[in-house]
């Protein structure tokens, strides 16, 4: 029993490492091919290199470049340029933004591109990876350092 | 290892685990809570909402590792045939839901004064929800599958082969942010290294270890739950029979 035993036991530790295998890499492959269709937005680039057809629902995130938030006259309406660091893309919105929405942060306009302007029904903001409170925010980085082993 | 497949060593080992579990995970996950919520600084630009921070990263953390439970508990139930692995498996899948769904709703009312919105169907808030479905689908098998052996069918492995398939939904959630453009950031914690400052990284650390203390006890009282049905079935048939 135990020589035969063991040797079911291998076979099956065999059987089921190489169903993971397979398993891992065919959901790799389909996730990897998926990547453009997945994604939730177009960046600026994107938009640039492949156009949408006018008029089609689309997605475009990025950052708000800085300096750029022009508030026309009606109040309501703001143009600002969308970046991704190679490049720009101008949005009109009028409406009420998030809080989050602010100049150098993270956006996701939704809307569509109406000649090289993309009109935008509704503006998501983008909050990135990092958490920092409200007193080290105006610091430079060698500051907040200092701080923080300070407060260690 | 098969020392503990007698269920009785592993009762009494069960019994000593459980408050040593439960005890210090209260005391942590609600202290990481408190500091959370009362004494950690508002966020430069999320204010005060930041402190859903404490509450949602531990819940989503779980509901992953509640999948990764059942996965493994499934290689050594379908391998070792260890009969308290698919025990340990089922034990695990109720927790984890609570915990994924938790995750998903701390994580709505997060988005809406963040984002602006409750919900977009991005890569990782979609991947989430579909591993809150796999868990739904492996508690009904799980269950049909228990009800069958108890009614003297063969034991299936059915319910292993399930677990081990949707683990493939767990490396597509780590790495969703990764892959492909979505709303939610990028990991904040990575091997090593983290984006998110001391003030709250320290109360979350302490508060997903608490939340994680607290998953493993409640994983080893429903063992014994589930133990507890299993003995009382075979009781009541053998009576039935005899």
């Amino acid at each position: 029993m135990s020589s035969s035993g063991l040797k079911a036991k291998h076979q099956r530790l065999v059987l089921v490492v190489f169903a993971l295998v397979a398993l891992v890499g065919a959901g790799l492959l389909a996730a990897y091919a998926l990547s453009r269709q997945a994604s939730y937005f177009y960046v600026p680039s994107d938009l640039r290199a492949n156009p949408p057809e006018a008029g089609r629902a689309v997605r475009l995130g990025g950052m708000v470049e800085k300096g750029s938030i022009h508030k026309q006259a009606d109040g309501v309406t703001i143009d600002f340029l969308v970046t991704d660091g190679k490049a720009q893309v101008p949005v009109r919105f009028s409406g009420i933004t998030p809080d989050l929405f602010v100049e150098g942060s993270g956006v996701v306009a939704e809307g569509r591109l109406e000649g090289q302007t993309f009109v935008a029904d509704n503006l998501l903001a983008k909050h990135d990876e990092k958490y920092v409170p409200r007193e080290m925010k105006d610091m430079s980085i060698s500051q907040a350092k200092q701080v923080v082993a300070q407060t260690r | 290892m098969h020392g503990f497949a007698n269920p009785a060593r592993f009762l009494r080992l069960a019994r000593w685990l459980l408050p040593t579990l439960l005890v210090p995970g209260f005391v942590l996950a609600f202290g990481s809570l408190a500091w959370g919520l009362f004494m950690v600084p508002p966020d430069h630009l999320m204010g005060d909402t930041v402190r859903i921070l404490f509450m949602h990263v531990p819940c989503v953390w779980l509901g992953m590792a509640g999948w990764s439970t059942i996965a493994i508990s499934s290689i050594v139930e379908l391998v070792w045939r260890h009969p308290l692995a698919g025990i340990a498996a089922r034990a695990a899948a109720v927790p984890g839901a609570v915990f994924t769904a938790l995750g998903l709703i701390t994580g709505s009312i997060w988005g809406r004064p963040t984002w602006g919105t409750w919900w977009v169907w991005d890569g990782r808030l979609t991947s989430f929800l579909v591993l809150l479905f796999l868990y739904l689908g492996y508690i009904a098998l799980a269950d049909a599958a228990q009800r069958d052996a108890a009614a003297g069918g063969s034991t299936s492995r059915v319910t292993a082969i399930f677990g081990l398939v949707g683990a493939i939904n767990i490396p597509i959630i780590n790495r969703s942010v990764v892959w492909w453009n979505s709303l939610h950031q990028p990991p904040s914690i990575t091997l090593g290294r983290s984006t998110i400052d001391g003030t709250y990284l320290w109360p979350l650390l302490i508060g997903a270890l608490g939340f994680s203390l607290i998953f493993g006890g409640v994983v080893i009282a429903r063992m014994r739950m589930l133990l507890a049905d299993i003995q009382t079935e075979a009781r009541l048939r053998r009576k039935a029979m005899g």
